[in-house]
C-alpha cells in the first residue's frame, strides 16, 4: 500500500505541491430489508479507489479514480495538480494549514463479532421474526425490518510524513410499522425512524437492540394513532425524547458549528450559519444547563474513529459550556484562520470525495433529572417521541420538526396519545428555554447514517448522544 | 469513458458468468465527473472523479440476490457474480416477484451526449467561475456556486434479451450571490451541452435579485398570494413524484393518489406528465432495468390519471406492465418519474406580479421535507430572492419565511400559469430533470419566519 501512496506523494512534490495527501479506501456494505413477510432486498456492494489532494500555488486540487494501478495513480495525481493550478487562477489568499504532528498509526473499531461473518440466514431470521410481530396488528399494512453494515478500510498518507491505516465498522437495524385506515397513514418505528439505530460496533449491537421485544408495542401504537386526536395548535411545554433530541442537536447545533459553513464555503448549497466567529465565547446559545460536546472518541458513536481524513487525531471539543457557545468543528485550514489547531472533524464519505468538516459525535451532555420526575414536574404539555420530519433554514435558525407520536401531559401525568405532532422555534430561543435534562441513566448514543452535505453530495455517518429534555413555551401543532 | 460497444461486451461477458441462475441482470454505471466550486469570490473546492461499477441481480426461482463492485478485473467480477448467487441461495422466496423484464418496445432516439461537455478542462471551468465572480465583485456582492461537467454512461443487459447502453453528458451551474445587507439571489441552469449555459447572464440574474431584495424586512406569517418561480414549482413536483407518483406508494397505501384515480385532486388548469424521450427536458430513454420509458400522464386537468411502474410493481397487479420507471435494483423505494413536465399557461411573471395587490414572490425553496405524505403536506423555507409584492410591484426584500402547505391544495388554488417554462433539477442530480412554468397561487400558508440573531 505504501508504495502506491508514495508514488502519488512523490509525484506531487516533484510537480511543486507544497502539500499533498492520498487516501486509498475500500468500502463494503451489506443491506438487508424485509417487508410484509418477504425479503425485499439483500445487497452486497464493494467500492475501492483512491483520491489525491494537493496544494499548488496556494490552492486546492483533488482527483480520484477507481482504478488502483500505478499508471492511473500518476494520471490522477497529474490531474489533481492541473486542477489546483486552475483553482489558483481564482484565489484570494493562499491556503494555510494549522500545524500537525505527523504520525504512523493504526486504528480499528472495537467489536466482538463482524456482521459480515454472520450468515445471511441468521440475519434474515432476526429481521423476519421481529417484522412478523408487527403484522399481528391487522391494520398494519406495511411492516418493515432492515439491517445495514458498513466496513471501511482506509490508508492515509501525506507529504508531511503521516501514514495511517484504519478499519471502521458501522452497523444497525430497525423495524417500522405503517398503519393505514380511511385515508389516514400513521407510522411507528423502533428503535428510531429512518431504518433504526446505528453504532460503530459489531453484530452484538444489532442483537442488543431487541427488535422483536419492541415490535408489538410499536405496531400497537401505530394502530392507536389512527384513532388518536390531532396534536393541538398551542404554545406549551414539550418534553422531547432522546432520539428526536439527537436530531435536534444535529440540525440546530451540529450544522451551525461547522466552521466551513460559518466561513461561507457551503453558501451555495446547504447554507451558512448564525454562529459567526464574533459570537465565539460570548453568545448565549442555550440556558445554563445546556452543555454540548463534539468528540470522536466515545465508544460506539458513528463519529468515532482514530484519525480524521486529514490525519488529525480523534479528540473532544467543548461546543456549548453552561449555555455559552465556545467551540467549532474545524479542519486544518479553517482552524488556522482562528489561530488554533484542528479539532479533527474532516471526513470524506469515500475515496472519490474530498474531506469536508462533518459532525463527529455532537452530543448534549446529561443533566440531573429522572425522566419520571420531569413528567411529574410538568403541569401541562406534550411528550414527543421519534422523528418523522425535519426542516431548518439556511442559517440554522428557524426549524420545524414532526414526530411520529406525542402524549399529552396533564397534572404531572402522561395522558392520551396525539397524532401528527409538530413543533417549531428559533434555535437560541429554543435551547434558551431548556429547563430540565434527564440524567446519564437516560442518555444514549444515537447514530445518524444519512447526513448530507457538499457538492458533489456526501452522505456521512454522525453520532449524537442525548437524554430526554424539557423546553418551555414552544409552538406545537403547526397548521392545525 | 469506454465506448458503447466495449461496455456492452463487458456486460454480456459478465452475463455469461451466471449460468447457474434462472435469470440475471447486469447494470453498469460509469461516470467521469468534474466540479469546480466557488465561495467568497474564489475557487475553494475543485474535484474530479472517475468510476465505473457493475451491479448484478440474479434470480433463482423467486429468490433474488444482488451484489455490486467497482473492481472490474475478471476475477473480481467473477467473485461478485458468485456473491450474488450465494445471496440468492440463502434468500427466501419473494412471492411478489414475477420475472425480470424482457426486451419489448422501442427506445426513443434522443441525443444525450455532447463531446465538448464531456471534456471540459479545469482551466475552462475556472474561466467560467471567474466570469461569475467578476460580476459579483462589480456589484460588491459575494459569489458562491458550483459548475459541474462530465458524462455518465448507463448500460443494462439481462438474460431475457435486454441490451441497452447510452452516455449522458451534463453541464450544470448553480449560483448564489449574497449582499452585505442580507439580500441574496439565485440562478441555476443545466444542459446536455455546457455551451448553452450563459454564466454572465445567470450572474446578472442573481445580482438583480440582490438589488431587488436590498435590506430585507420581516413579514408576519400567514396566508398570502404567492408568485413562485419555476425553481420553487419544480421542488413541489419533485415531492409529488417522491411521495405519490410511483406504483409502490400506491400499493402500500401511502400515496396521495390512493383511491383517487379518475378524481379531481388539483385545480383544472394542472396537467403533469412524465416523458423520458422529450428533448425539451433531459431525456432518459430507458429506465434502470433497460425498459423504454413510456410517456405517462399523471394528472390531466386536475384529475389523477396514473402512476408509474417498474417490472416488480407491475408484476404485483393484474394486467399492468412496466412503464419504464425503475430505479437501479435492488431498491425498496419503487419506481419514480424522473422527467416531469407541467403544462404551461398563457401568463408571465410580469402579469403575475402586476395582478397582485399584496403577495410574496418566491425564487426557490430550501430544505423542504414532507410532513403528511398522504396529503402531500410539505414544509420548507424560502431562499435567495423572497420579495413583498404590493400594488402590482415588487416592493422590497423579505427575510426568509417558512411554509407548511399541502401541494395538492396549492395546485388547487393556482390563478395564473406562465407561458414560459424552465428546465430545473429533479429528483436525481445526474440524470433527468423537470420542466415547469411559474405559478401564481392564492392562499399559500406561511407558518413562520427566520430571525435576525
Amino acid at each position: 500500500m505504501r508504495d502506491l501512496t508514495d508514488l502519488a506523494l512523490n509525484l506531487a512534490k516533484l510537480k511543486g505541491a507544497s502539500y499533498a495527501d492520498v487516501r486509498i479506501v475500500n468500502q463494503k456494505q451489506e443491506s438487508l430489508e424485509v417487508k410484509n413477510g418477504s425479503p425485499e432486498q439483500i445487497k452486497y456492494s464493494e467500492s475501492l479507489g483512491f483520491g489525491v489532494r494537493v496544494i499548488i500555488n496556494g490552492a486546492w486540487g483533488f482527483a480520484s479514480s477507481s482504478r488502483l494501478e500505478k499508471e492511473e495513480i500518476e494520471r490522477v495525481t497529474q490531474l489533481a495538480i492541473r486542477i489546483a493550478r486552475a483553482s489558483a487562477t481564482a484565489k484570494i489568499a493562499d491556503v494555510v494549514l494549522s500545524p500537525l504532528q505527523p504520525v504512523q498509526a493504526n486504528y480499528k473499531t472495537p467489536f466482538v463479532q463482524d456482521p459480515f461473518d454472520v450468515s445471511i440466514v441468521q440475519k434474515l431470521d432476526l429481521l423476519l421474526k421481529a417484522e412478523a410481530l408487527l403484522r399481528k396488528e391487522q391494520q398494519v399494512k406495511v411492516a418493515r425490518g432492515s439491517m445495514t453494515t458498513w466496513k471501511e478500510e482506509k490508508s492515509f498518507a501525506s507529504t508531511e510524513g503521516s501514514f495511517i491505516q484504519q478499519q471502521i465498522l458501522h452497523c444497525g437495524a430497525g423495524v417500522m410499522a405503517t398503519a393505514v385506515r380511511d385515508g389516514d397513514v400513521q407510522v411507528r418505528s423502533y428503535p428510531n425512524s429512518f431504518r433504526g439505530n446505528f453504532a460503530s460496533s459489531g453484530y452484538e449491537f444489532i442483537e442488543s437492540l431487541q427488535l422483536a421485544q419492541n415490535a408489538e408495542r410499536v405496531a400497537s401504537e401505530a394502530v392507536q394513532l389512527l384513532s388518536a386526536d390531532h396534536c393541538p395548535s398551542e404554545v406549551t411545554t414539550v418534553i422531547i425524547d432522546g432520539s428526536q433530541l439527537a436530531l435536534q442537536v444535529h440540525e440546530s447545533c451540529g450544522h451551525p458549528i461547522e466552521l466551513d459553513r460559518v466561513f461561507g464555503t457551503e453558501a451555495s448549497y446547504a447554507g451558512t450559519s448564525f454562529l459567526t466567529t464574533d459570537k465565539l465565547g460570548n453568545f448565549k446559545y442555550g440556558s445554563p444547563i445546556v452543555n454540548i460536546v463534539a468528540d470522536a472518541i466515545t465508544e460506539g458513536g458513528l463519529g468515532t474513529f482514530g484519525f480524521d481524513d486529514e490525519g488529525v487525531p480523534a479528540q473532544s471539543v467543548q461546543i456549548v459550556k453552561d449555555g455559552i457557545f465556545v467551540g467549532y468543528l474545524t479542519s486544518r485550514e479553517t482552524a488556522a484562520r482562528l489561530g488554533i489547531t484542528s479539532g479533527g472533524a474532516m471526513r470524506a464519505d469515500g475515496w472519490n470525495r474530498i474531506p469536508l468538516i462533518r459532525m463527529i459525535n455532537v452530543s448534549l451532555e446529561p443533566g440531573d433529572w429522572r425522566f419520571e420526575d420531569m413528567i411529574a414536574d410538568t403541569d401541562e404539555g406534550l411528550y414527543l417521541e421519534t422523528n418523522k420530519s425535519w426542516s431548518i433554514d439556511e442559517k440554522r435558525l428557524n426549524f420545524q420538526f414532526g414526530t411520529e407520536i406525542a402524549w399529552e401531559i396533564k397534572g404531572g401525568k402522561q395522558g392520551k396519545m396525539l397524532k401528527s405532532p409538530t413543533y417549531t422555534s428559533i434555535t437560541p430561543q429554543f435551547w434558551g428555554s431548556c429547563d430540565a435534562i434527564a440524567n446519564r441513566n437516560y442518555w444514549k448514543m444515537w447514530g445518524t447514517p444519512n447526513c448530507g452535505k457538499g457538492e458533489p453530495m456526501q452522505v456521512m455517518h454522525t453520532g449524537h448522544g442525548a437524554s430526554p429534555a424539557r423546553f418551555r413555551n414552544i409552538q406545537v401543532g403547526v397548521m392545525k | 469513458m469506454t465506448d458503447r460497444g466495449q461496455t456492452l461486451s463487458l456486460l454480456k461477458k459478465t452475463l455469461g458468468l451466471s449460468a447457474d441462475a434462472d435469470q440475471t441482470e447486469i447494470f453498469f454505471w460509469a461516470n467521469d465527473s468534474h466540479l469546480t466550486r466557488f465561495a467568497n469570490n474564489y475557487i475553494h473546492q475543485n474535484v474530479s472523479e472517475k468510476n465505473a461499477s457493475l451491479s448484478i441481480r440474479v434470480i433463482l426461482g423467486k429468490k433474488i440476490g444482488s451484489a455490486s463492485t467497482n473492481l472490474l478485473d475478471p476475477k473480481s467480477i467473477q467473485n461478485t457474480v458468485a456473491k450474488a448467487i450465494q445471496i440468492a441461495r440463502n434468500q427466501r422466496d419473494n412471492p411478489h416477484f414475477e420475472s425480470l423484464p424482457s426486451a419489448e418496445g422501442k427506445y426513443a432516439s434522443v441525443n444525450t451526449f455532447d463531446a465538448e461537455t464531456a471534456s471540459v478542462t479545469p482551466d475552462q471551468r475556472a474561466k467560467i467561475a471567474r466570469k461569475v465572480i467578476e460580476v459579483a465583485k462589480k456589484g460588491h456582492l459575494t459569489a458562491s456556486g458550483a459548475l459541474s461537467t462530465g458524462v455518465v454512461q448507463v448500460g443494462v443487459v439481462n438474460s431475457l434479451g435486454i441490451q441497452v447502453c447510452q452516455s449522458f453528458s451534463r453541464g450544470a451551474l448553480r449560483i448564489v450571490f449574497q449582499a452585505s445587507d442580507g439580500a441574496s439571489g439565485y440562478a441555476e441552469s443545466f444542459s446536455t451541452k455546457v455551451r448553452q449555459i450563459d454564466p454572465e447572464e445567470m450572474a446578472h440574474q442573481a445580482a438583480e435579485k440582490c438589488a431587488q431584495g436590498a435590506h430585507p424586512v420581516d413579514l408576519p406569517p400567514g396566508q398570502y398570494t404567492v408568485v413562485l418561480e419555476p425553481y420553487a414549482v419544480g421542488n413541489m413536483l419533485e415531492f409529488l413524484a417522491y411521495l405519490g407518483f410511483g406504483a409502490l406508494a400506491m400499493q402500500e397505501g401511502r400515496s396521495f393518489m390512493c383511491g383517487k384515480l379518475g378524481q379531481k385532486i388539483t385545480g383544472q388548469s394542472i396537467t403533469i406528465w412524465d416523458d423520458g424521450g422529450s428533448p425539451q427536458g433531459m431525456p432518459l430513454p430507458f429506465d434502470f432495468e433497460g425498459i423504454p420509458k413510456q410517456p405517462i400522464t399523471l394528472l390531466e386537468n386536475g384529475i389523477a390519471q396514473a402512476v408509474v411502474y417498474d417490472s416488480y410493481t407491475a408484476g404485483r397487479e393484474e394486467g399492468k406492465v412496466s412503464t419504464g420507471h425503475a430505479l437501479p435494483a435492488p431498491n425498496t423505494f419503487g419506481p419514480v418519474p424522473l422527467n416531469l413536465f407541467m403544462k404551461n399557461g398563457n401568463s408571465g411573471l410580469r402579469e403575475m406580479i402586476e395582478s397582485t395587490e399584496r403577495g410574496i414572490y418566491v425564487t426557490r425553496f430550501h430544505y423542504t421535507n414532507p410532513l403528511e405524505p398522504i396529503k402531500a403536506v410539505i414544509t420548507g423555507m424560502t431562499r435567495d430572492g423572497t420579495f413583498l409584492i404590493e400594488n402590482g410591484q415588487i416592493k422590497k426584500g423579505v427575510r426568509n419565511l417558512r411554509f407548511t402547505q399541502s401541494i395538492l391544495e396549492a395546485l388547487s388554488n393556482v390563478s395564473l400559469i406562465s407561458q414560459d417554462t424552465r428546465l430545473v433539477s429533479g429528483l436525481d442530480d445526474e440524470l433527468g430533470g423537470t420542466v415547469v412554468p411559474a405559478l401564481k397561487i392564492e392562499k399559500f400558508n406561511f407558518t413562520g419566519a427566520t430571525a435576525a440573531v
